[in-house]
């Protein structure tokens, strides 16, 4: 109930002008930029983090150096903040009043960099249980007769995490999507060029075009769902080991 | 287990109860939702009523944030008593409600409580020697102003880019297109006024375009800000009005009028809006901080048509001006 009306409320809304002023809006130049620039951006952060999230899960997990138990807990701040301060970190590290010199505030490059950091922990999360529970014997078997350490990566190591990174790629990937509050306030919010979606939808409800505002929200609603449905898969495929 | 639940429950109903009471005997409670920039000038006013004898007794609760989400959430129910908003055009969305009387503007001072102009906010030195409209468009300035379909202020502002071409005798297609050079200019678009300060104070741009009132009061809280009144710019009224079905109409309307008296009105001097008192405005401190313009224009100007046919012809989300603009703006080609 508490999910599933809201949903079914929205789609109601984005059709109140009926099937034509749904496509009307969501191909409303505007909105496709936004669009646009919203899955590209969720895409690459996504992409990067399957990299570094599975490097800083396996020195986590496998290294051990001191610090390491605070670098575990700094992993999970950008779940715990408001994604505004994440914002406002991003804006004063990389704005132009920028204590390393590096100005990207009001770029695309900025909300890559805002997006990344709210996103983080989503890879690290999914990954660093399924690398403490690999069982290490199998890799030194590997060693033993011989295989390379690239080799015992990606024939024995990679498999096993795969659908942990895959999970954790999904998970961010829609964060991204929906991502407004850290956006906003380093992006610029131009039309055509740094205005995501859900910036796009806010400036939409706030000018009284609820219809328009809706149907781009049932696109990134679409999207979000198609994801989690992709996660059950994964996980599905995950475990079929276990239960064949 | 049982027992301490039913002790925290007796405490929380005491609670409740004592809250309720202390409330009741307070006597009257006005419910003020306003926009965002006069929260703190309404508080001191609030505090000077309440040292009259028709103001004694009654307490406030005030509600600030947008003006447009603030006038939308009152037409969908939240409890207000009165509204002070930003736009005429918000009062006129809870005349449509049935919300506010339909002769709100023909009260005291039209139903304004105090005006100011759009002006620029100006780096230290003003290093790009802005001066007037024509100085937004040389090139290199860069231009900060909010999202026209999001932050009323924006909409103030692009309405005064336009008037201020019109004033100095363009036509209306060459005072559109200044519009649209102008945001060739612009290099972030905020949600709202007061977010397009902080990305301005945040060191973006050469020039935000804004409200004096809003200049003033970041002044005021220590922001080093500087800024230009334009010979040709826009008069901003801000309406306060009556919600018609409130319980206690008459202190309302005692507390309006007392908005519009002089000492609510050097209050609202002294905050950076400019009276609409006639005293007030005349008093030489009111005069120097707040000079006077030829240019000054409103917004029912005849190349302006008032609210209604402004939000109409720039702001529809279909087929509005800015939407064009914003278009030829990002377009492939520029992009």
């Amino acid at each position: 109930m508490i999910v599933a009306l809201p949903i079914a409320a929205l789609v109601w809304a984005s059709r109140a002008q009926g099937a034509h002023g749904f496509w009307h809006w969501i191909s409303a130049p505007e909105a496709v930029a936004a669009l646009k620039l919203t899955f590209a951006m969720a895409g690459l952060v996504a992409l990067t983090n399957a990299v570094f999230g599975t490097v800083i899960a396996w020195t986590l997990v496998r290294d051990d150096y001191r610090g390491k138990n605070i670098v575990n807990a700094i992993i999970d701040l950008p779940f715990a903040m408001p994604t505004i301060v994440a914002g406002l970190l991003v804006l004063a590290l990389y704005g132009p009043t920028s204590p390393v010199h590096v100005d990207v505030a009001f770029t695309r490059t900025a909300i890559y960099l805002v997006l990344l950091f709210v996103t983080l922990p989503f890879v690290v999360r999914t990954v660093q249980p399924v690398l403490y529970e690999l069982d290490t014997q199998m890799e030194e078997a590997a060693r033993s007769l011989g295989a390379r350490e690239s080799t015992v990566f990606r024939k024995i190591v990679l498999p096993s995490i795969l659908p942990g990174i895959l999970s954790g790629v999904a998970m961010a990937f829609a964060r991204a999507l929906g991502e407004i509050g850290a956006v906003t306030i380093l992006s610029g919010n131009r039309p055509f060029r740094t205005e995501v979606a859900s910036v796009y939808v806010f400036n939409q409800n706030a000018s009284g075009n609820g219809t328009g505002a809706a149907a781009v929200a049932v696109v990134l609603l679409g999207a979000s769902f198609a994801l989690l449905l992709g996660i059950g898969g994964i996980r599905r495929l995950a475990t079929r080991h276990e239960r064949a | 287990m049982t027992r301490t639940r039913s002790v925290a429950a007796a405490v929380l109903a005491a609670l409740v109860l004592t809250t309720v009471a202390a409330a009741a005997s307070k006597g009257t409670t006005l419910s003020l939702v306003a926009y965002s920039t006069p929260k703190p000038v309404i508080a001191k006013i609030i505090q000077a009523w309440q040292q009259t004898p028709d103001g004694s007794g009654v307490s406030f609760t005030t509600s600030f944030g947008p003006s447009t989400n603030q006038a939308k959430a009152v037409a969908a129910g939240q409890p207000a008593d009165l509204v002070f908003l930003s736009t005429g055009d918000d009062v006129n969305l809870l005349v449509d409600a049935g919300l506010v009387n339909a002769t709100w503007n023909k009260q005291s001072y039209n139903g304004i409580a105090a005006d100011t102009v759009v002006v620029f906010a100006v780096r230290d030195g003003n290093p790009k020697h802005i001066k007037g409209w024509a100085d937004l468009v040389k090139p290199g300035v860069q231009v900060v102003t909010p999202n026209p379909f999001s932050s009323g202020s924006a909409k103030w502002n692009i309405l005064a880019a336009y008037g201020a071409q019109r004033a100095l005798g363009k036509t209306d297609a060459q005072a559109t297109a200044y519009v649209k050079q102008l945001f060739t200019h612009v290099v972030s678009q905020d949600t709202s006024g007061s977010n397009a300060t902080n990305t301005f104070l945040s060191g973006k741009g050469d020039v935000l375009i804004t409200y004096e009132s809003e200049a003033i009061n970041a002044r005021l809280v220590g922001k080093n800000i500087q800024y230009v009144i334009p010979r040709q710019t826009m008069l901003i009224e801000l309406p306060a009005a009556a919600i018609s079905k409130s319980q206690n109409l008459d202190k309302v309307n005692s507390f309006l009028r007392f908005l519009k008296s002089v000492p609510a009105q050097e209050l609202f001097a002294q905050y950076g809006f400019r009276p609409v008192n006639k005293t007030v405005a005349a008093e030489p401190t009111v005069v120097k901080e707040f000079p006077a313009r030829p240019g000054i224009f409103k917004i029912d100007a005849k190349y302006i048509g008032g609210w209604r046919n402004a939000d109409k012809v720039w702001f529809d989300p279909t087929n509005g001006r800015m939407v064009q603009i914003e278009q030829a703006d990002g377009g492939p080609t520029t992009g």
